[in-house]
């Protein structure tokens, strides 16, 4: 996975479509990242967080009895251990470690579920900067929990008001606030989207978890590689951190799994929003869709450019599950190995898991991104009735 | 006439350029715009209505979403302009992504051959512009830049010679939208795009009084005003009532 150059392109996609009062910002940023990545000084400090304070590396677990139930042998790749909760924590703590380099004193953010939201308040509140998060209306309500954890920890938490209330608007939110706060305030994007340098950034920061889970299999199977490499898609950060471990062996399957309600890939095309040219769910005049997923965290009408252009190239492919998969994937892995998924991964294991016998007899490794703590109110409405 | 000729002619003469904004689909704006334009305006900037429209605060935020729970469509809001009668130069104002589904060949086309001069694409940033500028060029079109006070000065000499029309003077860090007093961002904007161009310098964004329009002016050519304008066709349903908005814009300009 390469560099995208000053322009910031994977191929055709990607870009910075962004208001004039961003570009300066944007290529500051870029040129503050690009110089950090080199220290040494910088890399040895986020090392050093990322071991002591998030508790890297997250273990790699070979689930035995799911294994057996599916037919194929499936390791996990366990990021819901992380602290908060996620895979959030690895891209969080490079930004706001350069944030600070930068001499900004203000993180904002934009949160769907809340995973990412609750890393960048952990983050600030490690680090001594205030934390502005915007999030959609409606996952403030279904993610309740969270919005409680972010302002525990000393964030202000603004609902999304417009359009469809979920993460797609609260973009739009920081994006306004950061045209208006952009000298002191850093934009914490949480995902590999929106205008260069975030796409590159951020994959660059979760690359940690792709090396990783290599360096894990390599161990666990004797040398060998997964023969499928699953991942959640929704902007697509964890999804791009574990490709990234693997896209240069060519003989590993990359598979991402997007929800069918918010499918950018598999029922998008080509459009800009978000800074960003990527696919896109949009109407025939051009106006963005709205997403609808279980899952607040995927719940999104576009996806990281670089996933745009791996999909073109045809090096990953992109899949859909429907929320009732999800669900019942969900329950399980808590039942098969005990561990609660979140519903994000929980949809890369509902794909495992309706296709166990094209995966027979094959080594799947899923990425786990991130714990179900936050979803089991949510569940508990859901299966109200069965449990 | 073309936007740049119509706002030099008000300079040529003395006078300062007053482009009022409008969200097209939203109510009576055809009237509406039709009654701005006898109320004084030298152009009129029409907003096509997009679903996240990132550059603009919470009036033209609703204004944009009621016009579009109205139907309102690009080909729409064209189709109504090529019909309005309103004597001033048009300009479109739109985001990007509606002007690449239409494709850039095709939508320059369109505006032209609606009798729209000239497009306003907020999230269309220098870096981004060239293969719609080059559409754009080609059919004739004016494509407006956004000047930002982070700008350096390096970057303002770029954005200005791509300029065409005018240049769009961003009158502080922030989404559209009224505030109470005049930004000081505003007239130094203002100050550093006339020291690098003979085109138009209009101040655009934070513009919400007829005192504010003045005082900026004592630097800049124009003023465009959005948020009050659109406010007060929300408020008041009434192309007289906005007019009169616009005409008090127009007699505080011209010294009344």
């Amino acid at each position: 996975m390469d560099d995208p150059g000053e322009r910031g392109r994977f191929g055709e996609f990607g870009g910075q479509y962004v208001p004039e009062t961003l570009m300066p910002a944007l290529q500051e940023l870029e040129a503050a990242f690009r110089e950090a990545w080199v220290d040494p000084g910088f890399r040895g400090e986020l090392d050093a967080l990322l071991a002591d304070y998030a508790g890297r590396p997250s273990p790699m677990t070979e689930c035995h009895r799911l294994g057996e139930e599916l037919g194929c042998r499936v390791l996990l790749k366990r990021e819901d251990l992380n602290h908060t909760g996620s895979h959030k924590i690895n891209n969080v703590l490079g930004q706001a470690l350069l944030a600070k380099r930068m001499g900004k004193t203000r993180l904002v953010a934009e949160t769907g579920a809340g995973q990412h939201g609750v890393a960048t308040a952990t983050a600030a509140a490690l680090m001594g900067l205030d934390c502005m998060v915007y999030m959609g209306e409606v996952d403030m309500a279904r993610q309740e929990l969270n919005v409680f954890r972010m302002r525990l920890l000393g964030a202000d938490v603004v609902p999304a008001v417009s359009g469809s209330r979920t993460l797609k608007d609260a973009v739009n939110e920081a994006m306004r606030d950061w045209v208006a706060t952009v000298e002191s305030s850093h934009y914490c994007l949480g995902s590999v989207m929106g205008p260069h340098p975030y796409p590159w950034m951020v994959r660059e920061f979760h690359r940690v978890l792709g090396d990783e889970a290599r360096a894990q299999s390599e161990r666990l199977l004797e040398g060998g590689l997964p023969d499928v490499v699953v991942a959640c898609v929704g902007g697509g950060s964890n999804a791009i951190g574990i490709f990234s471990g693997f896209a240069e062996d060519h003989a590993v399957d990359l598979v991402g799994v997007e929800p069918a309600g918010g499918a950018a890939v598999g029922h998008g095309v080509p459009g800009i929003v978000h800074g960003m040219q990527s696919y896109l769910m949009q109407d025939e005049f051009g106006q963005v869709l709205e997403a609808e997923s279980v899952s607040a965290g995927l719940d999104y009408p576009g996806v990281g450019p670089e996933h745009s252009h791996l999909a073109q190239t045809g090096r990953a492919r992109y899949e859909q599950v429907t929320d009732s998969e999800v669900i019942d994937a969900f329950r399980l892995l808590s039942r098969t190995e005990g561990i609660i998924p979140a519903l994000e991964p929980a949809h890369a294991l509902a794909w495992v898991s309706r296709e166990r016998r094209q995966l027979a007899g094959l080594t799947v490794l899923i990425n786990l991104s991130g714990r179900g703590d936050k979803d089991v109110a949510q569940m508990m409405d859901i299966l109200a009735d069965e449990l | 006439m073309s936007l740049r000729s119509g706002l030099e002619a008000r300079r040529a003469a003395g006078g300062k350029c007053l482009v009022p904004y409008l969200t097209g689909g939203l109510g009576e704006w055809v009237r509406t715009i039709e009654a701005v334009a006898a109320a004084g305006a030298d152009g009129l900037e029409v907003g096509i209505p997009f679903s996240d429209p990132v550059m603009d605060g919470p009036v033209i935020q609703k204004a944009s979403d009621e016009a579009l729970a109205s139907g309102a469509t690009p080909p729409s809001i064209l189709d109504a302009l090529s019909r309005a009668d309103v004597g001033v130069p048009l300009a479109v104002m739109t985001y990007v992504n509606l002007v690449y589904r239409h494709g850039f060949e095709r939508f320059s086309a369109d505006l032209a051959a609606s009798g729209v001069g000239a497009a306003i694409l907020p999230d269309l940033p220098l870096e981004e512009s060239g293969p719609w500028c080059e559409a754009a060029d080609a059919a004739g079109i004016e494509t407006v830049m956004l000047a930002a006070p982070t700008a350096s000065d390096e970057r303002l000499a770029r954005v200005v010679s791509r300029a065409r029309g005018f240049v769009y003077a961003v009158g502080l860090l922030g989404v559209t939208g009224e505030r109470d007093s005049l930004a000081v961002s505003a007239k130094v904007i203002a100050a550093r795009l006339k020291d690098l161009t003979d085109l138009p310098v209009l101040v655009g964004v934070g513009i919400g009084t007829p005192e504010q329009a003045v005082e900026v002016c004592e630097v800049a050519d124009g003023v465009v005003v959005g948020s009050a304008v659109v406010r007060r066709a929300l408020e008041t349903r009434s192309p007289e009532a906005v007019g009169d908005l616009v005409a008090e814009f127009r007699t505080a300009l011209d010294g009344g």
